[in-house]
């Protein structure tokens, strides 16, 4: 089956039930989606498919319905996943950074629908990933930070 | 400001050695005539070499020796480093170097003796020292305890002096200009006449030299870095998806393992049926380790799938099957026979309690350590070399178990120590890479690759141990009188250090009552009593130790007595407490809450905590909102007491992240054991904090003390009991047991 990733189109030979998590690490060697919990608890493994972020340990290989972009994509074409990135930099946000590419995916997908959120709807969106550093305080100041970037253009 | 420049009570003596176009400078062991097995293989008066600084013709290279599991340990030794040796930060690698005995953890005895913290007794002091043999023999090279700083404030900061003193000398040497005239900066050494010579150009020349031993450490007010926002070295490559882990390891021809472990912990594997799996696409091996199965495959998830199909039939574990057994255990532990510690007993305690003393039973779970990265391996057996890839805390361990399982050499088995994805105690153990050597052994050469599932992590997790706590307390005159306080756990050295590693672990355990009886307060009738309880499930350190039980126990019982003796909580601590810069943690705490201004709304209620452990006090204070959908932790506020800040962004990141782990736990975390087998083995039923529930945090990192001190785990253990105690200011009820969440509801 074919599957696009950060804007190349692979061929892969693999069951259609195999996690889009899987392809992404073992078979094309994109590591820098993780693995964390394989249920939808943690969301390390975080992506969007068309835009929207979706855990990829969710999504079967045959049921990819769109392009998908990772944290590994080539940020000039994605100013929103861009304005994230240069914010966590800027906030030092992480400390182990394992959830951190997870987290700036979802982060990035939410921005893009909503570029000017409240604080509420900072931690309604971004509660769907876990960090066990405990880095929240600095995801939330970054979040804003993105959005203030975002909405600069 | 604190009297950092105490004179250092050890020296360090920092040599050189010449490297391919380069040299190295490090700390120099030498072979002396008594026995040490550390140097075995050199010569008498010979010299081993353990560099931190590499200078060749491709640049700088820091060695980090202590690991990194996202606290920031291998930017802090760098920067401690490059404000000697006048580098920039950003222009430096840095690499954690090989396993070596003489990256002995120098630190890590101040936690082994029987001293409070306060105690600067000759007594004390001299223990410490002579408890830093033992670390040296053992070579013990571990990242624990919070002791990266402590262990790496002078000993770097010497290393990347000598290394700058010697490299002047190389260019007073190569200029012919008089040494005194000559300037470093940026990588460089300044001639007077404003042109420069690079570390670089000069390291063949400095290598030929004596190193200059004689340094001068810079006083504070001439640092670059340290005390001031630095940026981490790591974080845009955490922040770009860049940044590999032990998981991302990938060699050619590597294959994909992952296993199938009696989950009832210890017990045997009397069969098992893989013809399911054997079937299965990109299914290699399918074979049985000690307790256990391993599957090869191309693909980890293959892997994982094929695993799940086993069909095992598992020997029984070797503790009790259920959990009310375990809380059994416990509860009989507290007997004369199973003493273990008694470090605390002022006053007459018996007499002071009388006929009707305030009572109370504490509870403290099990807890996984569950860092987000999995832990994994990746081992590669070759003719006469072992390398091994793991994100690890003990690289000696791991060696050691690896080269006796591949029948080779500790010196044959190469442990390439990778950036972990959080530990928080997890990867002090190296069952993943005897697991991972064991299949390596059976792999025909390959390299292999083995991740733990999510649940198998858990499953196969040595646990933070359950404890319990019986303590009494008297009151009068408005003050609390009295505290005769009991702690029952397992003991985790016995578990971690004897079991596993095989070390003697003789005398008492001090982690069983840590942080309970060495807390600086006077009280007048004050007792400490920790009980060894049986061995139960296998038990190791998890962010704080003994600390993080204790630390609920001992403030949250003495919350109660002070209640019940009718005084303010903080100003009561605040007239117990006989150690100055304590005193100030918790004074700073107050004023930054304003404490003592006007009294929370209905509803609202804030509770303190002051817990010392690793030698750090930090107090805390917590306050919560009753709202409709129950209770919601709205501000805490942190003095933590660290002597010096050596990153003041690092700090205020890992004190938010300990008060998160801390509160999180508290109110959400439990492992239970039911039929022999853990019941959480995700983060579905294994509950961690999320964004939604986190309080605005404010930090501040107090240097009143003559110690330089980690701040890896001290923010923990208050954050229970100060929620403990706020939820009983905002509705009268007294949490006893954690998790919280069996008792309240958390909005």
């Amino acid at each position: 089956m074919q599957i696009v990733v950060d804007g190349v189109a692979h061929e892969v030979d693999v069951e259609e039930d195999m996690p889009l998590l899987w392809v992404l690490r073992d078979e094309l060697g994109i590591k820098g989606v993780k693995y964390g919990c394989g249920i939808a608890q943690c969301g390390a493994c975080t992506v969007h498919i068309d835009g929207e972020a979706v855990k990829s340990c969710q999504v079967f290989a045959g049921d990819v319905w769109g392009e998908v972009t990772t944290i590994g994509a080539d940020v000039g074409g994605f100013p929103v996943l861009q304005a994230v990135q240069a914010a966590w930099i800027e906030h030092q946000v992480a400390q182990c950074g394992y959830c951190q590419s997870g987290q700036i995916m979802l982060a990035a997908s939410f921005l893009g629908e909503n570029s000017d959120p409240s604080d509420v709807e900072i931690d309604e969106a971004m509660r769907a990933n876990l960090c066990r550093c405990g880095t929240y305080p600095r995801i939330r100041a970054a979040v804003k930070a993105a959005a203030e970037r975002v909405r600069e253009g | 400001m604190g009297k950092v420049g105490k004179i250092a009570r050890r020296t360090f003596l920092i040599g050189s050695a010449a490297v391919l176009g380069g040299v190295a400078f490090g700390y120099v062991m030498y072979k002396r005539p008594a026995k040490n097995p550390l140097l075995d293989g050199l010569g008498e008066g010979e010299a081993a070499l353990t560099p931190y600084v590499l200078i060749n013709a491709e640049g700088v290279t820091l060695i980090t020796p202590r690991g990194d599991k996202g606290q920031g340990a291998y930017h802090v030794q760098a920067a401690l480093i490059a404000e000697e040796l006048d580098v920039d930060l950003d222009k430096i690698k840095v690499d954690p170097g090989p396993p070596d005995a003489a990256y002995y953890n120098t630190a890590l005895s101040a936690e082994a003796v029987p001293f409070a913290y306060y105690d600067e007794g000759v007594m004390a002091e001299t223990l410490r020292d002579v408890m830093d043999a033992p670390m040296k023999f053992l070579g013990m090279q571990i990242t624990g305890g919070s002791t990266t700083v402590p262990d790496a404030w002078e000993k770097l900061r010497v290393a990347g002096a000598v290394a700058r003193e010697t490299l002047k000398a190389a260019a007073a040497e190569v200029s012919g200009i008089n040494v005194t005239a000559l300037e470093t900066g940026e990588g460089r050494v300044i001639l007077p006449d404003g042109s420069a010579l690079t570390y670089e150009e000069l390291a063949p020349v400095a290598a030929g030299l004596k190193p200059v031993n004689k340094v001068r450490l810079r006083a504070p007010e001439e640092w670059r870095y340290i005390g001031k926002p630095m940026k981490r070295i790591d974080i845009a490559a955490k922040s770009t998806g860049t940044q590999d882990y032990g998981i991302d390891v990938e060699l050619p021809d590597m294959v994909h393992a992952a296993v199938r472990l009696n989950p009832r912990r210890g017990g045997a594997l009397n069969g098992f049926d893989a013809q399911e799996a054997r079937g299965m696409r990109g299914v290699e091996a399918v074979f049985e380790i000690p307790g256990g199965v391993a599957v090869l495959a191309d693909n980890t998830w293959r892997a994982f799938r094929a695993a799940e199909t086993v069909e095992c039939d598992w020997g029984p574990a070797d503790y009790p099957d259920e959990q009310a057994e375990h809380w059994q255990a416990l509860a009989e532990s507290f007997v004369s026979d199973r003493q273990d510690s008694r470090q605390r007993d002022e006053g007459d305690v018996e007499a002071a309690l009388g006929d009707a003393p305030i009572e109370a039973e504490y509870r403290a779970p099990y807890l996984a350590h569950a860092p987000l990265e999995p832990i994994n391996a990746t081992v590669w057996v070759q003719e006469g070399r072992v390398d091994v890839w793991t994100g690890t805390q003990v690289p000696r361990f791991a060696q050691s178990h690896v080269a006796e399982i591949c029948g080779v050499k500790a010196d044959q088995v190469h442990v390439h120590v990778l950036m972990m994805g959080g530990s928080f105690g997890h990867r002090l153990e190296d069952d993943v890479v005897i697991r991972a050597a064991q299949i390596a052994m059976q792999a025909g050469g390959r390299p292999v690759k083995l991740t733990y599932s999510r649940e198998e992590d858990t499953r196969q997790d040595f646990l933070r141990p359950a404890g319990m706590a019986r303590m009494k307390g008297a009151v009068g005159n408005g003050q609390v009188r009295a505290l005769d306080l009991h702690v029952a756990a397992p003991s985790i050295m016995a578990s971690q250090m004897g079991e596993r590693q095989g070390l003697p672990m003789p005398g008492p355990d001090m982690t069983i009552a840590q942080a309970a009886w060495d807390q600086a307060y006077a009280i007048p009738d004050y007792r400490v009593t920790g009980y060894r309880a049986p061995r139960l499930a296998p038990v190791s350190s998890w962010r704080s130790v003994g600390a993080s039980i204790n630390g609920f126990f001992h403030e949250g019982f003495l919350d109660e007595l002070i209640h019940a003796a009718g005084a303010d909580p903080l100003e009561e601590r605040l007239r117990m407490c006989f150690h100055e810069p304590t005193r100030k943690a918790l004074e700073a705490v107050g004023e930054m809450a304003s404490w003592s201004g006007p009294r929370p709304e209905e509803g609202v209620g804030r509770g303190v905590a002051l817990v010392t452990s690793f030698g750090v006090p930090c107090a805390e204070i917590v306050e919560v909102r009753m709202t409709e959908l129950g209770l919601r932790i709205e501000r805490v506020w942190v003095a933590a007491e660290v002597g010096r800040v050596v990153d003041p962004v690092n700090f205020d990141g890992l004190v938010k992240g300990g008060v998160v782990f801390g509160l999180g736990h508290a109110m959400l975390g439990e492992i239970t054991f039911a039929d022999g087998r853990v019941e959480q083995e995700n983060y579905d039923l294994f509950e961690a904090m999320r964004i939604d529930q986190c309080p605005e945090i404010e930090v501040r990192g107090l240097e009143n003390g003559d110690k330089v001190l980690g701040i890896g785990e001290p923010p923990v253990p208050p954050a229970a009991p100060a929620l403990a105690n706020a939820i009983f200011a905002a509705t009268g009820q007294r949490l006893r047991e954690m998790p919280f969440s069996k008792f309240v509801d958390f909005a």
